[in-house]
């Protein structure tokens, strides 16, 4: 049984934070791994200027193929494929009807999220109270023992490290190619990409179909290592999560990372909080340090007023919440409160998009839920 | 007025109907409402159970339907719309389904609502629920004997007076076979996600939990505490847990200790053969181990003896009334006296129950 670490008074920093790095660091990681797998797909959906709001019903259908193939084949790799596939064409019928027949993308992606919601729990009946076969972690020799670094970056298993390369293909292939150039093209202005000979149609089909395989990895990565079982509606509201998260990320591949880790993290620490009665405070405050000697590091050689201050500023902030810890040690912040944090921040971001000026700093491509016709 | 004219003739319409409906051999409806998917395999499953037994026993008199995974924050709308959908009897299975369940029955007062484990009624609302309390007391007995960290750790859904009963009873009852044992509590904020309920599951055995109990609908806790059971070695033990809502015997084969069952059927079959009869009105029935509406699911084998023994010993004497989970002497958290020596929790407090006993630890969030 593992040693009982709290932020405690009694626990000094070196501990807690060997706790907070060896233990909660790589729960939240693996919390975040579903969202950051759904929400990349959703963001390449998007960024072709469709909004497919059935990403809870492609990652439900995910999480049942994905288990029943593991179990019956052994091979949870076959899963995680099989899952992609199954998303991939339940995707394929919201494109059918949105891109061919022109049907509303919004009702037409919240009745895919009720379809696959109800066709998952017929397919899956047979196979509750089984237990899918273990997915491999990544175990290099030395490293993967390594103390604290070790912990902290070697050992899940390979779905984590697949989804954390899939966001930087995600972003080379909008950044840096030329079909990534051609899909924002269709996404921010579908009639001038037409006009260019551009197939807009089959383009934004093959994305709706990518980011279907990306929600069907996010919901098997629930059923065969998360949880690990299969359970009628085990999503649980997980889709709409990702949906959020795109748009907090406002359509940037590496700020999905971001969204995924502070909306997965923050349900991990108020749990772990719970558990192991931590002070809030202090946490806070060794994250603010974290982050205040982290952008030293990063902005060593450029270090600019404007980043000296921010820099002064989150330094202080680090300081007031350890004073204030220090002072009382039996602060409890109300887990409702953390649990609001990610919601909130969406709001302001929704908020923030609204106004039109704003709406193209941030991104969102132009044609987002538009109906393209050729004819028009 | 032509409106108002038009509006007092469907009225009369649907009067009419209503009459004639009452005498004919038209089949009773019954409508659910669950919380969670009929496949949690805990809570809203067994309510299904129960909906199958009527339909069962009653046949082609009674026509049911049923609505899964309902939020308690939208319920009303989908109350409402079953209520209009002309079901004579609805059971809603929640507890936060009672401020909708209440305000739907004030405008359809010719239907018949049952809301579970709620505490407020109307003419035509009754509530209706288990002494779950019952089945944490003998829960507490095992996992205090069971125990080795003596780290209990407990998933809690709501702060509701439901939950934090069975905390306390799970608590005195585990106290009183092992003075060392501590309760971590975790609450989730939700009824139904396995996810998190995985998560906190997790969490708990992180901070020493061997045994866990939860107060929250899927197999998902159950399915943790099974896998710890995998590879172990000679002489060692995995974490147990307890099937909570149904039995959850093949979700944790070596975890399980045991379970509560809630046995809704024989309320359900009597409360329609009510209706039928025309003798429904509004009650409130809070029935306990003794009357079958909460069983305990077989004791786990690894159970030594003396341990099953005192635990079923326990459950004997709660179900034949000489029994209470709640007997003095026993404090409030705060250290003031709540049960004086040998004086029994009257079901007024049990209802509104918003507090922890002496030795838990943490506050009740709000």
């Amino acid at each position: 049984m593992m040693e009982v670490i709290g932020l405690n008074a009694d626990v000094t920093i070196q501990q807690s934070l060997f706790y907070i790095l060896t233990t909660l660091l790589p729960i939240m990681v693996i919390a975040a791994t579903p969202l950051v797998l759904a929400s990349t797909g959703e963001l390449i959906v998007e960024k072709s200027g469709v909004l497919n709001l059935g990403v809870e019903g492609m990652m439900v259908m995910g999480a049942v193929i994905g288990f029943i193939t593991a179990v019956e084949t052994g091979t949870p790799v076959a899963g995680f494929i099989l899952a992609a596939v199954a998303g991939g064409l339940l995707a394929l019928i919201f494109g059918f009807l949105t891109q061919v027949l022109l049907s509303n993308q919004v009702a037409t992606g919240l009745a895919l999220t009720l379809f696959g919601l109800g066709l998952a729990a017929l397919m899956g009946q047979t196979y509750t109270g089984i237990r899918p076969p273990q997915t491999a972690r990544i175990d290099i020799p030395f490293v993967s023992d390594a103390p604290v670094l070790g912990q902290m970056l070697f050992s899940y298993d390979w779905i984590v490290y697949f989804a954390l390369a899939l966001v930087g293909a995600v972003w080379w292939f909008l950044n840096r190619t030329r079909a990534g150039l051609v899909l924002r093209a269709v996404g921010e202005n579908h009639d001038a990409a037409h006009a260019l000979g551009y197939r807009v149609i089959a383009i934004r089909l093959a994305a709706i179909a990518f980011g279907g395989a990306c929600a069907g990895m996010g919901g098997a990565y629930l059923s065969l290592v998360r949880v690990p079982q299969w359970s009628e509606g085990m999503t649980a509201g997980i889709g709409w999560i990702a949906l959020a998260i795109v748009v907090f990320a406002s359509w940037k591949p590496g700020r999905v990372i971001i969204g995924a880790w502070l909306f997965g993290g923050v349900t991990i620490l108020q749990l772990n909080i719970q558990a192991a009665n931590l002070n809030v405070l202090g946490i806070a405050a060794i994250v603010l340090a974290v982050v205040t000697i982290g952008m030293i590091a990063l902005n060593l050689r450029s270090m600019t007023a404007k980043n000296w201050i921010r820099v002064a500023f989150l330094g202080a902030l680090a300081l007031l919440s350890w004073a204030m810890a220090l002072t009382w040690p039996a602060f409890r912040l109300d887990s409702a409160y953390l649990s609001m944090t990610p919601y909130l921040m969406t709001i302001v971001v929704l908020v923030a998009i609204s106004g039109d000026r704003t709406r193209a700093a941030l991104n969102a491509p132009a044609s987002l839920g538009r109906v393209f016709h050729a004819s028009s | 007025m032509k409106l108002l004219k038009t509006l007092g003739l469907a009225t009369a319409l649907t009067l009419a109907t209503g009459g004639v409906m009452a005498q004919s051999d038209d089949p009773l409806s019954v409508g659910f409402i669950y919380v969670g998917p009929i496949g949690d395999f805990g809570w809203s499953y067994q309510h299904e159970q129960g909906r199958l037994a009527i339909e069962e026993h009653f046949g082609d008199a009674v026509e049911t339907t049923y609505i899964e995974s309902v939020p308690e924050g939208d319920s009303e709308r989908v109350i409402r719309r079953m209520a209009q959908d002309g079901t004579d009897l609805i059971f809603t299975t929640s507890f936060g389904y009672m401020t909708p369940t209440l305000r739907v029955a004030g405008q359809f007062p010719e239907t018949m609502f049952e809301h579970a484990t709620g505490y407020q009624r109307a003419d035509n609302v009754s509530v209706y629920s288990g002494r779950f309390y019952e089945g944490r007391t003998v829960q507490g007995i095992l996992a205090g004997h069971m125990t080795e960290s003596n780290v209990i750790g407990y998933i809690a859904s709501f702060p509701i007076p439901e939950v934090i009963r069975g905390i306390n009873a799970a608590y005195l009852a585990a106290k009183s076979v092992n003075p060392d044992v501590e309760f971590k509590i975790v609450w989730v904020s939700t009824w139904f996600d396995p996810a998190k309920e995985a998560d906190a599951a997790n969490a708990l055995i992180e901070q020493g939990a061997d045994v866990i109990m939860q107060h929250t609908d899927s197999t998902a806790p159950m399915t943790i505490a099974e896998a710890t059971w995998d590879n172990l070695g000679e002489d060692e033990t995995g974490i147990y847990a307890f099937g909570q809502a149904s039995d959850m015997l093949e979700f944790g084969p070596n975890a399980r200790l045991s379970s509560i069952i809630d046995n809704w059927n024989p309320y359900y079959i009597e409360r329609v053969q009510a209706v039928m009869d025309g003798t429904w009105e509004s009650a409130d029935s809070w029935h306990g181990i003794g009357q079958g509406t909460t069983t305990i699911g077989a004791f786990n084998i690894n159970i030594p003896e003396d341990v099953a023994a005192e635990a079923q010993a326990a459950l004997d004497a709660i179900a034949a009334g000489e029994l209470h989970p709640f007997t003095g002497p026993v404090n409030k958290q705060d250290g003031s006296v709540w049960l004086a020596e040998g004086e029994t929790a009257d079901d007024g407090t049990l209802l509104g129950m918003n507090f922890y006993v002496e030795g838990i630890e943490g506050a009740i969030p709000n």
